[in-house]
């Protein structure tokens, strides 16, 4: 909306407070992905996740005064987000089946990468390939969940160590070695699919991130 | 100093993220350049997460901005 260019967060925040409450739209477009990814990291089912999502902007939206600004407006949006998947998950019947408390520590052997004795080249070309991107959506949401929600937060949400410690309660260390394991853990899943991906031998320098 | 594999591998996920200090990560670098087998598997960490970025993979519900604006609206009109 062109009346709405250039204006900050938190004018719109504060507008939005003051009455004009049809900025709400506008305050969250960009962050309409990261929230339902967000629930999705918790719930792991598409239609909870929407459902989840539109209560968590619903819930935004009616406790927007109670926003402080001392934290990002996205990260306290993923929090909200975050609570709402645990919510929903506590209410399904599977509950039990995955805790959303502290981990218990699985193996090391769990934790360390594949290797691949024969490495070959890795064409950018077979990472268009769909069925490595489903094997990837696959591998993720086999993840447990204290390992997928962390890995969800920052590689796919890109938010920072501090930001994914805050949205969750847990410490920027219990972070850190979360998201270790849960890329080891991915990567010895797709490992066997990168490889079936790869003709020719050579070094394949991976694009820096 | 002669990194390990396994130490190598401990790290490499900060590494990545460009959080080790300068002595572990020219370690790194140096132990990268002669051993195969880390070098494939901080290659392959990082396809996974150029994957993980790209938009494809993880998509958005068809209609979910969509309605997600429309149940918006329903509460916005509600009350002021």
């Amino acid at each position: 909306m062109m009346e709405t260019r250039g204006t900050t967060e938190a004018e719109l925040i504060a507008r939005i407070l003051a009455g004009q409450t049809e900025l709400f739209h506008e305050l969250i477009r960009p962050y309409e992905r990261m929230v339902y990814m967000t629930v999705f990291s918790v719930v792991k089912n598409e239609a909870e996740a929407e459902d989840g999502a539109q209560e968590a902007m619903i819930s935004a939206y009616r406790h927007l005064a109670s926003f402080r600004g001392d934290a990002k407006f996205s990260t306290w949006l993923v929090t909200i987000a975050i609570n709402e998947g645990r919510k929903r998950l506590r209410k399904a019947k599977n509950a039990a089946e995955e805790s959303i408390d502290e981990p218990t520590e699985g193996q090391e052997g769990e934790f360390t990468p594949a290797l691949l004795t024969d490495w070959r080249e890795i064409p950018s070309e077979a990472l268009e390939r769909k069925e490595l991107r489903e094997a990837l959506r696959t591998a993720v949401a086999e993840l447990p969940g204290i390992y997928r929600q962390v890995f969800t937060l920052r590689d796919l949400e890109e938010l920072n160590v501090e930001e994914t410690a805050r949205a969750l309660g847990i410490q920027p260390g219990a972070v850190k070695v979360r998201l270790h394991r849960a890329r080891m853990m991915l990567q010895k899943r797709l490992v066997p699919f990168l490889k079936a991906a790869a003709p020719s031998r050579g070094r394949w320098f991976g694009r820096a991130l | 100093m002669k990194l390990e594999c396994k130490h190598v591998w401990e790290h490499i996920s900060e590494y990545i993220d460009q959080t080790v200090d300068a002595k572990l990560r020219e370690e790194i670098e140096k132990h990268l350049e002669h051993c195969e087998i880390c070098s494939a598997v901080l290659d392959s960490t990082r396809n996974i997460l150029v994957l993980t970025a790209d938009g494809r993979t993880f998509e958005l519900p068809v209609g979910y901005s969509e309605r997600l604006h429309e149940r918006l609206e329903e509460e916005l009109k509600k009350k002021k």
